[in-house]
Order: structure tokens, then sequence, then C-alpha cells
């Protein structure tokens, strides 16, 4: 599909908040569990050292700085700043900017 | 005014609100955990239970879970009814749509409920 770059960032916003709703019961366990008893928190410790944890916790981290960063910039977007279509593109690139960076410093805070 | 039975506060208006003011407060909350667990890097058990102990801390958990059941039902909301409709997949986009709304409310219960147990289950 030929859409332009903004339509393809609302699609990621809205798919990355329904990933998010599933996410966020990856979460809650972990709060579960760590908050337990002592055992629980070291199993979870556990746990993340494994790679896949890791992966799937990166996943979800990186869902919730992309969906926060697009939500700030329809926040900005609602005081009237950046409504052109080039305001609108440049906003997209920035929150891919700044999504990419955070991404891989969490990434790296991960691992 | 158009209504409809399943939007959070019976109007767009109310959404648009509810959906800014709680994405307000779950940002907020996402950044206090994470500059936490920054500041306190390779924290233990201890320390964890006891930033969770605090009123201040579960009173602002409770109001994130409250935003996250608002801003999760109105996100939704505007995904299944722009998706799931009967004009994308026809007679069956309805029952479809009634039954993602029925189910996500359902997660978000378990999800709220689950969240207080853990918050005052200490």
């Amino acid at each position: 599909m030929r859409l332009p770059i903004t339509a393809w960032a609302s699609i990621a916003h809205r798919a990355s908040g329904v990933f998010l709703f599933a996410g966020i019961g990856v979460l809650l366990w972990a709060l579960d569990v760590s908050l337990s008893s002592q055992s629980g928190f070291d199993s979870l410790t556990v746990s993340l050292s494994h790679p896949l944890f890791k992966a799937v916790l990166w996943v979800v981290v990186s869902a919730l700085i992309y969906h926060s960063l697009a939500g700030i910039k329809h926040l900005i977007n609602d005081t009237g700043v950046g409504e052109t279509m080039a305001g609108g593109i440049l906003g997209v690139r920035i929150v891919l900017a700044v999504s990419i960076v955070l991404i891989l410093l969490a990434g790296a805070w991960i691992w | 005014m158009v209504t409809s039975t399943a939007t959070m506060g019976r109007s767009g208006l109310y959404d648009w609100f509810v959906q800014r003011v709680s994405a307000v407060i779950l940002l907020a909350y996402f950044l206090v955990c994470v500059g936490w667990m920054l500041v306190n890097n390779g924290f233990g058990y201890t320390a964890w239970t006891a930033l969770f102990s605090q009123t201040w801390m579960r009173v602002f958990s409770l109001l994130a879970l409250i935003s996250l059941a608002g801003h999760a039902w109105v996100g939704l909301w505007v995904v299944f009814t722009d998706y799931l409709t009967e004009r994308m997949l026809g007679p069956a986009g309805k029952v479809l749509r009634v039954l993602a709304e029925t189910i996500s409310a359902i997660i978000m219960v378990i999800y709220f409920i689950w969240g207080i147990k853990i918050l005052w289950g200490l």
C-alpha cells in the first residue's frame, strides 16, 4: 500500500497500543512475581537472564517507547503545532529518530 | 448529539479528554518507574518492596491502573470501531466488534483486580 509516512506512523501507534494491551499482562505478571517474595524476585532475576525473556521485555518496552513518543507528538499537535502536511512529516521523523535511539538504549540496558 | 453505548463517556469530546489525561498520568508513571530503576541500578528485593509499600507509590500505581483502564478502553474502542465493522467484514463485523469489546473489557477488569491485589496484597 502506498501511504504517506504519517499514515504508517498512525497505524503503528494503534498497533503498538493494541500490542501493549497484551504487554501490560507481562509487566503485571513481572510486578506480581517480583513483589511476592524474595524467592519470587530471585526467580524473576534468573528468568530475565534468559535471552528469550530479555527479547520479550525489549519488545514490550520498545512498543511502550514508540507509543509514548507518538502520544507526546499527538499532544503537541493538539496545541496547534505541526498540523500542516510538512509539519506532520517532520513530527513523525522526529518521533521515529528519538524512538530508535531510546529503543537501542533500552536494549543496551536490558542486555 | 450522536451517542454510542460503547464509548467511555457516551461522547467523543469526553473520550478525547479521558484519552489525554490518562496518557499524561501513564507517561508520568512510566518515567518515574524507569527513573527509579536507573537511579537504583541493580536494586534488590528489599528496595523494590520498600518502593511499592509507600503510600504515594500505591496511590500513584492505582491512579496509573485506573488511567490504563480508561486509556485502553477508549483506544481499543477507536481501533475496533474502525476495523471490525460491517463495511469491512460484512454482517460478521458487528458480532466480532461486540465480541472484541466484551473480551477486552473482561481482560481490563482482570488487570485492574490483579493490580489491586499486587499493590495491597503485600
